[in-house]
């Protein structure tokens, strides 16, 4: 087993708690784990990302080689386009469909929508609003997370498992909240 | 509980040096090296063996407490990224002069590629230029095993080790074997001899001789070190030199083994003898390594000989930046994988000075007033407020090294600029801008410096700025004359007030200084939040 991921998005969106999940959950099972991340000055309203391998046998290089992510999980449309060169050719693309708009050359989101939907396998989706009405509004970032967990190749139970562990400490109410946001991932997925 | 933690190169750094008995970690926080303190800052074991771990002003007060610490018999760490290696040079260098009682490890973390950083250099070339054993762990595991390893090293040497990490080790997790039992501290002890500490010429010629003649031994070391390793390969066209995590880059290209044999280097001084062995075996030598082509340089020489040397300088690899799988793979003469294109709609998106940050009223403010001059200089500094250089402000025109915003606004001022201006961070004025103030109050040049206080150090994070609370008695302490010393409140609301009062300082033919102070929009929420789940938990 061996799974490749870029997180991305934009500084402030909450992509490492995605990894942080996905990592407690793959080193539950017992899987190497490298998982690169970005810190200092990017992460002030620019760009960011994140390469989280996971695999059964010894994985070598922290970084991701071009045309081998098997999934890039996007807090972002546009973000999620950004890292394409990275991508397997049969590879998924699980993103937020809600503009992140903080420069004054945004593309057009006609022309963000019409890139993605060239694309063989994209599961886009309006993780806000999906939040909003699910009553979980601080959890968009786990229902990608949801949206994302057949691609990703971890059983369901072992990622609910993962959540109920990291958001423990943060009381009953929060975890509840992110189970609820992973269920609602997962079904908006179908 | 598991022995098996989930960790970051960093906080496998951190964790090691605990279990190997450290006593204090000296640090000024710096991407990517900052997560290791506040690691040890957070450690049960560390805060129950009450391990010194306050932040430094900067980095030359940081390595010369851990050479205190050191002095006494105890183990010290002295955490920085690379360019912190400038700032404590002097002692880094002449530690290796008086050497050391208690292990002393400096962990240096390069920025390859300079995510966060202003220049790359390869702080390898620090520990030959002081003759001090450099360590380069290729591995999270293997940084958390090689710290024990070098505070005992640095023991039996009496030398400091210099451990030498970059940006993809020290900001990556992976899963650590971590040891059952931590090592005790040491002992205080009266052991340092003052022959060695007194660095009086004739004591310190002494020492260099003896420090000299050591080198032989490091490298014999060196070559039998396990963290340096020579595999075989049947395929003796090409051999390949890889160093630190580069080797991890190598192996990824070849997922059945590679066919070429591979020097992996992770302790210097450089083994010459592992080096001419494959050298003699192979035809040609790939270098690849992470920074600048230090291993390269020393093969090349300036003989020629008999093995083609290719790397960076010969352009197999790219001469600057941070190595990936993808670059190594076409040096290595294979295949480039296949891949979708670029999109070419995506546009850049440069990190930007948060919503509601008072340094954004600030450049505000002193845009507006600045208008109104010819030919204006603002001299930048380190910090979120670089970004300031970035549109919409444009704010800034220089931006060099830690606090030479000020010095910098008062050479131009001796040249007979006016105005210059100075732009400052509350952490950066401490850890660097104070002496360059005396030196400007002391000539009163005409130079304005605003002290743009947020109250923490929030480029890396919100970690403590050494100064708060002490701005205004640092300046009047320095010599600065009271009216020309202004505290004001960073709001849109205010912007008739500082405006005014920028202008007025600018008019002044003098050093004046104003302290813009409100709290880094980010450590405020993080507080609020903080509040929050304190009142939510009652």
């Amino acid at each position: 087993m061996k799974t490749d991921i870029i997180l991305c998005g934009v500084g402030g969106q909450g992509i490492l708690s995605i990894a942080t999940v996905i990592g407690e959950a793959a080193m539950n099972e017992n899987l190497y784990i490298k998982q690169a991340e970005v810190h200092g000055m990017s992460q002030r309203g620019g760009d960011v990302q994140s390469n989280l391998r996971i695999s059964s046998s010894p994985i070598h290089s922290d970084l991701i080689a071009r045309g081998s992510a098997d999934v890039i999980i996007s807090m972002e449309p546009m973000e999620a386009l950004r890292y394409l060169p990275y991508l397997r050719k049969e590879g998924w693309i699980i993103t937020s469909s809600v503009p992140f708009v903080n420069i004054p050359n945004y593309p057009d989101m006609e022309v963000v929508r019409r890139d993605l939907s060239g694309l063989p396998n994209v599961i886009s989706l309006d993780i806000e609003a999906l939040a909003r009405d699910g009553g979980v509004p601080r959890s968009a970032n786990i229902i990608l997370l949801g949206a994302a967990q057949k691609a990703l190749g971890i059983e369901y139970s072992k990622l609910e498992d993962a959540v109920r562990r990291i958001f423990a400490r943060k009381g009953e109410a929060v975890v509840e909240a992110n189970i609820k946001a992973l269920a609602i991932g997962k079904e908006a997925q179908r | 509980m598991s022995k098996n933690r989930l960790l970051l190169g960093d906080e496998a750094i951190a964790l090691g040096a605990v279990h190997s008995g450290l006593s204090g970690v000296y640090a000024y926080p710096g991407t990517p090296s900052t997560e290791i303190t506040e690691f040890i800052q957070n450690d049960p074991l560390a805060r129950e063996r009450g391990i010194h771990c306050r932040w430094s002003t900067n980095e030359k007060t940081a390595m010369e407490a851990a050479l205190g610490m050191s002095f006494m018999g105890k183990r010290a760490l002295v955490c920085m990224k690379h360019v912190g290696m400038n700032v404590c040079a002097d002692p880094f260098v002449n530690s290796a002069m008086t050497g050391v009682n208690g292990g002393v490890v400096v962990l240096a973390a390069d920025d390859p590629s300079m995510h966060s950083s202003q220049d790359e250099q390869d702080s390898r070339f620090y520990g030959k230029f002081a003759m001090v054993p450099t360590f380069e762990p290729a591995s999270q595991q293997e940084a958390y095993d090689m710290m024990s390893a070098a505070f005992d090293y640095s023991e039996q040497q009496q030398l400091p080790v210099l451990m030498r990490v970059t940006t993809r080790m020290a900001h990556s997790r992976a899963v650590v074997r971590i040891a059952d039992e931590a090592r005790a501290e040491n002992a205080l002890n009266y052991d340092a001899e003052a022959s060695h500490w007194v660095l009086l010429p004739a004591n310190a010629r002494r020492r260099n001789i003896a420090v000299t003649a050591q080198q032989a031994q490091l490298e014999e070391d060196a070559a039998h070190s396990p963290y340096n390793k020579y595999v075989e390969g049947a395929d003796k066209s090409m051999g390949i030199i890889a160093s630190g995590i580069a080797v991890n880059y190598v192996n990824e290209c070849f997922p059945n083994g590679s066919p070429f044999p591979i020097l992996k280097i992770s302790q210097y001084p450089l083994p010459k003898s592992l080096v001419r062995r494959l050298c003699e075996e192979c035809a040609s030598v790939l270098v690849v390594e992470e920074g600048q082509p230090f291993i390269e340089d020393m093969l090349r020489g300036v003989m020629p000989g008999n093995t083609q040397v290719l790397g960076r300088l010969t352009g197999e690899l790219p001469r600057t930046g941070e190595l990936n799988p993808d670059i190594v793979r076409e040096a290595l003469g294979l295949p480039a994988n296949e891949c979708f294109a670029p999109c070419e709609d995506v546009v850049p998106r440069p990190p930007a000075l948060c919503q509601g940050c008072g340094h954004r009223d600030v450049y505000t403010a002193l845009n507006e007033v600045l208008r109104g001059y010819e030919n204006p200089r603002v001299f930048g500094d380190i910090g979120c407020y670089t970004l300031g250089f970035l549109p919409p402000y444009k704010a800034i025109h220089s931006c060099v090294d830690m606090g030479a915003s000020i010095t910098m606004a008062k050479g131009a001022a001796d040249a007979g600029q006016w105005p210059a201006v100075a732009v400052i961070g509350d952490s950066t004025f401490t850890h660097s801008g104070m002496t360059g103030l005396l030196d400007a109050i002391n000539e009163n040049s005409n130079i304005t410096v605003i002290i743009s206080d947020n109250l923490t150090t929030a480029m890396t994070g919100g970690q403590d700025s050494a100064g708060t609370s002490k701005f205004e008695a640092i300046c009047r302490g320095l010599g600065l004359s009271e009216e020309h010393l202004h505290v004001v409140v960073p709001l849109a609301k205010n912007m008739p007030e500082i405006t005014r009062i920028i202008k007025e300082e600018i008019d002044y033919p003098g050093t004046s200084v104003i302290i813009p102070r409100r709290e880094c929009i980010q450590t405020l929420q993080r507080h609020l939040k903080q509040k929050r789940a304190k009142e939510e938990k009652q």
